[in-house]
């Protein structure tokens, strides 16, 4: 081992273990680790994302509020969605795929061990990179700046003449490198699925997570790629002074916005893939009961991921498109409705007539499918050009995608923490403070976003630095804060779940839940080879046919 | 590889739904009209080189190393005469039209189109040239067809964007 070499060298015997530990992390290629580094890299940036939310919430408390300045307030939200999307919600799900994809199928590791390392490191220092514009922004004379020109970047806001400095050249280039990161994250994915499946591991016998992450890394591969290529442009117009968004030379910031939201919509699905994958691992094994409608699940979500691919000007229905394409994409998106909605049956088939134990991850999990049918529900009005354009940069475009990303991506990854950290610690998360957190986030959510959309639908408009008095906006204003606030609270329960049950958590065993995939078979954590010998499956649930020999799954499959 | 040739289609795809976007749109000159002329020679070399490569990779298959060597650096070659004719055509444009990436739109499109494939032949070239260096030290045997396989693979992704690029900068945009 070089490692022993060199700290011998340095003649740290004392410390060997610590640096010895920590050089394995930093040079690590396994899968399960860098899975980790990956979730914990995110939860730091979900702690910086969070603080700026609560800065724009502090702002927005009452009217004609100077918490911050103007230009502060613009950084926030620009940081806030910027870190939120590319630096917590994609690490942290590919994180999960990571750890989960090769122990489900049965493999040792991903197909592409290096590569996922290399990827990792391109994700996190993208972020660190975005985060040093807050120094380096202006060049590093006096202080810096943060990119300020909201996450969509729209033209011309990005071009030289109106972002000057280097504030939104750190934002290209964050979500650059981070970009090539996840293209080789997704790369990994899908050759190891394809790849590195165990014996007996036919694809319609592979864990409904599998595959939806199969069919997640598909579309980072056709998602993310436009957003880079974009990025290049956007470079080649700020370095090179190139045309591409200047309509002063007969460019479009139009095209600009077609090119961000054929990335910008599917990413949404990117990320909430993964968490129907997580729901269709987590809701079965506590209602127990196999998954209801295996085959409609993974068709269900080829289709939306094919028809997500066709919706992206619906962010777009108020710059003036023809009505031909207004009515094209009020079509598309409405259609996404169905197989999301065959989805929701089928987890509640699956909860049907099961025995339900109410355990953290499923208190979740079921929170997940209520406010995900309810973000779905304000999406399908959105979605309808007129609606639109009468609410279109409001508040109430705000509280949806909220209610999407908090309510549905949130829950369903705190569902996946409480389900899978036994596996990566070996110990339980306290079901105590798993109940304070999941009650307290619960109030704390709903107290924000669902009164967040009255003042969407009373006119106020998002990205807005403050407001006058007497609009209506004020009270609901003031309780959209508190409800952020206790957010913030049950985060902290989280987190001190988190770090309290590591030390002190019941010992988990392989199998707390009785559950039925593959990576409960082997020990928590699993050894890094994660199986001495590799598995072979008869079914689609190994673990029952291992634990009912007189009755396997694979007798009806 | 199969993947990232998949995502690498949706950048040029980007750029080239970019290009076909912006034409005719430049508000200044010169247009593709007055200053393009169609790169016959040099796309003959560049297609050919996929079949080059494509037997090189068979004869490798066969253990018959110094014809794979040698139908190896003539791929490297004929990919070089491509990228000397890239670079031919965009010295005569920048230095006897005037056109360059911040003239006018089509300068933008046209040179991030043909730059971002010009900059993959580069990078294909560069891996080729790392595998004909293994090869005369005689590294490169039957049993590294399989890397080899896929880096040709990669040169006909190359080739095959060339054919779309060709088609849309000197057919469709002239």
């Amino acid at each position: 081992m070089s490692s022993n070499v060199i700290t011998a060298a340095v003649g740290q015997t004392e410390a060997r273990p610590w640096v010895d530990e920590l050089h394995q992390w930093l040079a690590t290629v396994d899968h399960k680790r860098l899975g980790i580094l990956y979730i914990g890299s995110a939860l730091l940036f979900l702690a910086v994302g969070g603080v700026e939310a609560l800065i724009i919430r502090i702002q927005l408390m009452h009217s004609h509020n100077n918490f911050v300045s103007p230009q502060v307030f613009n950084q926030m939200f620009t940081m806030h969605g910027t870190t939120m999307i590319f630096f917590v919600a994609m690490p942290i799900l590919f994180g999960f795929a990571n750890y989960l994809v090769p122990l489900m199928i049965g493999a040792r590791d991903m197909a592409f061990p290096r590569l996922n390392a290399f990827s990792f490191w391109l994700s996190f220092l993208g972020g660190l990179l975005l985060y040093f514009s807050f120094l380096g922004g202006s060049g590093l004379y006096g202080a810096g700046s943060a990119p300020d020109v909201g996450w969509w970047s729209y033209a011309p806001l990005g071009a030289r003449a109106f972002s000057p400095g280097h504030s939104s050249d750190y934002w290209t280039l964050a979500l650059l490198v981070s970009g090539f990161g996840s293209i080789g994250t997704a790369i990994n994915i899908i050759a190891t699925i394809l790849c590195l499946r165990c014996p007996g591991m036919k694809l319609n016998r592979m864990p409904l997570l599998v595959w939806m992450n199969l069919v997640m890394a598909g579309m980072v591969l056709l998602a993310i790629t436009p957003l880079s290529a974009a990025q290049i442009m956007l470079l080649i117009d700020r370095y090179l002074g190139g045309h591409f968004f200047d309509t002063q030379a007969g460019g479009s910031a139009v095209l600009w916005m077609h090119f961000f939201w054929i990335f910008g919509h599917p990413e949404v699905y990117v990320l909430i893939i993964p968490c129907f994958a997580f729901m269709s691992e987590i809701i079965p094994v506590f209602s127990r009961k196999p998954i209801f409608g295996y085959p409609v699940m993974v068709a269900a979500t080829v289709c939306i991921a094919f028809v997500s691919m066709s919706v992206w000007a619906h962010h777009m229905f108020t710059i003036g498109m023809n009505s031909y394409a207004n009515s094209f994409f009020t079509l598309t998106t409405m259609v996404v409705g169905i197989p999301t909605g065959i989805k929701i049956f089928n987890w509640i088939g699956t909860i049907w007539g099961g025995k339900i134990q109410f355990k953290t991850p499923m208190l979740f999990s079921i929170g997940f499918l209520f406010q995900f049918l309810i973000a779905g529900l304000t999406g399908i009005m959105m979605a309808a050009s007129p609606f639109d354009w009468q609410l279109s940069l409001s508040y109430f475009v705000v509280a949806h995608f909220h209610y999407v990303i908090v309510g549905g991506i949130l829950f369903a990854l705190f569902a996946a923490f409480y389900y899978w950290y036994p596996k990566m610690t070996g110990r339980m998360l306290s079901e105590h403070l798993g109940k304070w957190h999941f009650w307290l986030f619960l109030i704390g959510f709903h107290l924000t976003f669902d009164v967040m959309h009255v003042p969407g639908i009373l006119g106020m408009p998002r990205r807005i630095y403050t407001y006058e008095p007497g609009r209506g906006w004020d009270t609901l204003n003031f309780i959209v804060s508190i409800g952020a606030f206790i957010q913030a609270l049950a985060i902290l329960v989280f987190l001190a779940n988190l770090i309290i049950s590591y030390f002190t958590g019941v010992r988990a065993g392989n199998d707390p839940w009785d559950a039925w995939t593959l990576e409960w078979s082997t020990s928590s954590p699993p050894p890094a080879y994660n199986f001495a010998t590799v598995p072979t499956v008869a079914s689609r649930r190994p673990l029952w046919d291992l634990k009912h020999p007189e009755d396997p799954d694979s007798r009806y499959e | 590889m199969a993947g990232l040739i998949i995502a690498e289609s949706a950048i040029f795809t980007i750029f080239v739904v970019a290009y076909l976007f912006y034409l005719g749109k430049s508000i200044t000159g010169p247009t593709p009209r007055e200053v393009l002329a169609t790169p016959i020679f040099y796309t003959i070399c560049l297609l050919s080189s996929s079949l080059t490569i494509h037997f090189a990779a068979k004869a490798l298959e066969r253990d018959y190393t110094r014809l794979f060597l040698g139908l190896w650096l003539l791929t490297i070659a004929m990919g070089g005469l491509f990228l000397f004719g890239t670079a031919e055509e965009w010295h005569r444009l920048i230095y006897e039209h005037g056109l360059t990436i911040s003239t006018n739109l089509f300068g933008t499109t046209y040179y991030s189109l043909v730059g971002l494939h010009a900059f993959h032949v580069t990078a294909g070239l560069i891996m080729l040239s790392l595998v004909a260096i293994f090869g005369f030290a005689g590294e490169v045997r039957a049993s590294q067809s399989g890397r080899v396989a896929v880096l040709s693979m990669y040169w006909h992704f190359v080739d095959a964007v060339w054919v779309v690029v060709f088609t849309v900068v000197y057919v469709l945009g002239r």
